[in-house]
């Protein structure tokens, strides 16, 4: 190891996010403010899902990140890496293996378990950011629940596009109470929070907020009683691994119309293609 | 009426129900530090009734119509509102959810700038369904249907229902966010200038718009206003503040007509005659 204290932040700091954690969980949806700090990376990279991870890993942890669900890219490389230097945890590529998830717009597709934590790394936590600008005007609609405002905003995709087409941070009702933004995962990704065995959280460094869905919490996507809300993702097979229920990435191949739709899930697809499927 | 046959309680009760007012003012008294917004106001509004204030700028009457549909916070008085479901009650003393449950149920308030009043950024059929979805319309085919209609009750082409309000004439915003207040069916509505900014024969339709809705629903209505005509045209009794104080209220003829208090007579005489 290093001169590093264990996972970066100091002891001080890590039990302030634990605390802001702990909050999110009792109170599921709530966005809890706490003080994020800088990391030695630039914002809109992850810096909340990197401090709530730094908060939660302990030296026995696996740890997998992953980034639009691939878990080579470079966010979800360097992350990696900058735990496995401040941290020394064991790192895998497998969902199956790991304890502690940190991700970037993706739900693994495999099912999550009671013994593993998902971190969501979220630019923007606040659903309502671009229908009322104010932040106090947000705040007071979450406290007393006042919730006509998101639906608005379905209602003006549906006269506009004949459906609602939103297609990802699609609004989500958390346990009967709290407007939720999921994060910027597909909507396909959005049933996958629902009734969850894992815990997931969410943090925004930038926006400096936490929250948390604890495990087997009730989460509702919003939508109308005659346009209701489909988990919609391209009409085809994995081209990889033939998967026809993962969500896909579609692949330019060349310049003459070409393309492939394959796997988002990398660990996932892989997996198939040795003999899954 | 003929009482005699009648089982007393009963009949004594609904009419001591239709004998109330639906808003009651007492003393309400607003302070800006020293100086007076507006002081020792109290009145009785009743069902269907349209309330006219006039006065001055800087007399204190938007001032006291914040203090009414609990914009601003009075320093003393009662605002009792006749709620739907628990009778009178002081909207002061209640909860700011049940303000706000209020503010989009059974009150409606219709600013001088429609740009205050609207969302510009939503399509007029976001705007007059709002209301309806935040009391809890969760059928997109009944919403739209509903926005619609009150779109063609006020007078705008239905086919625009898609169109953002930044897109409408002055005249057309101002109808927009009428029918985005009243899609509710409130009992209450306070307006604020909502003929400001018009020109004369918008303005006239606006009226008269106004006038046909206020009478088909039976609403009632505090209207603040500088424009005496507005006033003599739509309220039913009047009320002249000056300097914070009601000088002087009664029925909008009698005091247009034969104003008693020197600054009403003043207020008369000034208005221009064509």
């Amino acid at each position: 190891m290093s001169d590093y204290n264990f996972a970066y932040l100091d002891e001080d700091t890590k039990r302030m996010i634990r605390r802001a954690i702990l909050k999110g969980i009792a109170v599921p949806g709530y966005q809890v403010p706490f003080a994020s700090r800088e990391m030695p990376m630039p914002y809109g990279w992850g810096t909340g899902g990197v401090q709530v991870t730094a908060a939660t890993l302990v030296p026995e942890d696996v740890l997998k990140v992953i980034d639009q669900g691939a878990d080579d890219t470079t966010n979800a490389v360097s992350i990696r890496k900058f735990f496995q230097k401040t941290a020394a945890v064991a790192v895998t590529e497998r969902t199956r293996e790991a304890t502690v998830i940190q991700t970037r717009h993706r739900v693994p597709e495999m099912p999550l378990t009671q013994d593993q934590i998902l971190v969501y790394q979220v630019p923007i936590p606040e659903p309502m950011r671009f229908l009322e600008p104010r932040e106090t005007e947000t705040r007071r609609i979450h406290a007393l629940a006042d919730y006509g405002l998101m639906q608005v905003r379905l209602y003006e995709d549906i006269a506009r596009h004949g459906e609602i087409a939103t297609s990802y941070a699609y609004p989500v009702e958390v346990a009967g109470r709290y407007v939720m933004d999921p994060s910027p995962i597909p909507k396909f990704d959005n049933p996958k929070l629902d009734d969850c065995p894992a815990i997931q959280l969410f943090g925004a460094g930038r926006e400096q907020r936490i929250y948390a869905l604890p495990p087997f919490t009730r989460v509702r996507s919003l939508d109308f009683d005659d346009h209701p809300f489909v988990a919609s993702k391209a009409d085809h097979a994995c081209a990889i691994c033939g998967s026809t229920t993962s969500y896909l990435d579609e692949v330019i191949t060349d310049d003459a119309g070409g393309r492939m739709f394959v796997c988002s899930d990398t660990d996932y697809c892989a997996e198939m293609a040795e003999g899954g499927a | 009426m003929d009482m005699a046959g009648a089982s007393g309680g009963g009949i004594w009760g609904n009419q001591e129900a239709e004998a109330r007012p639906l808003l009651s003012v007492r003393g309400v008294e607003k302070r800006y530090g020293t100086r007076i917004g507006c002081t020792g106001v109290s009145f009785d509004l009743w069902p269907g009734e349209v309330l006219g204030i006039v006065g001055e700028s800087g007399s204190g009457k938007s001032t006291l119509l914040g203090c009414l549909s609990g914009q601003l916070r009075p320093d003393s008085g009662q605002v009792i509102f006749d709620t739907r479901d628990h009778g009178p009650i002081d909207t002061l003393s209640m909860s700011e959810a049940e303000r706000r449950h209020l503010g989009r149920t059974d009150w409606a308030f219709v600013h001088q700038n429609p740009r205050d009043g609207l969302r510009l950024g939503v399509s007029a059929g976001g705007n007059v369904g709002e209301r309806l979805m935040a009391n809890g319309a969760r059928h997109y085919g009944n919403i739209r249907a509903t926005a619609a209609d009150w779109l063609e009750r006020v007078e705008i082409d239905p086919t625009r229902i898609d169109d953002r309000p930044r897109q409408f004439s002055g005249g057309m915003q101002q109808r927009l966010q009428i029918a985005r207040n009243l899609v509710s069916g409130p009992r209450l509505a306070f307006m604020d200038e909502p003929t400001g900014g018009l020109d004369v024969s918008v303005q006239a339709r606006l009226l008269d718009l106004l006038r046909g809705l206020v009478r088909d629903i039976g609403l009632s209505v505090v209207l603040v206003t500088h424009d005496l005509a507005v006033v003599r045209l739509l309220a039913d009794r009047l009320m002249v503040m000056k300097g914070g104080h009601v000088i002087e209220a009664g029925l909008t003829d009698q005091v247009l007509d034969d104003p008693q208090h020197a600054y009403t007579q003043l207020l008369v005489s000034s208005v221009l005659q064509v």
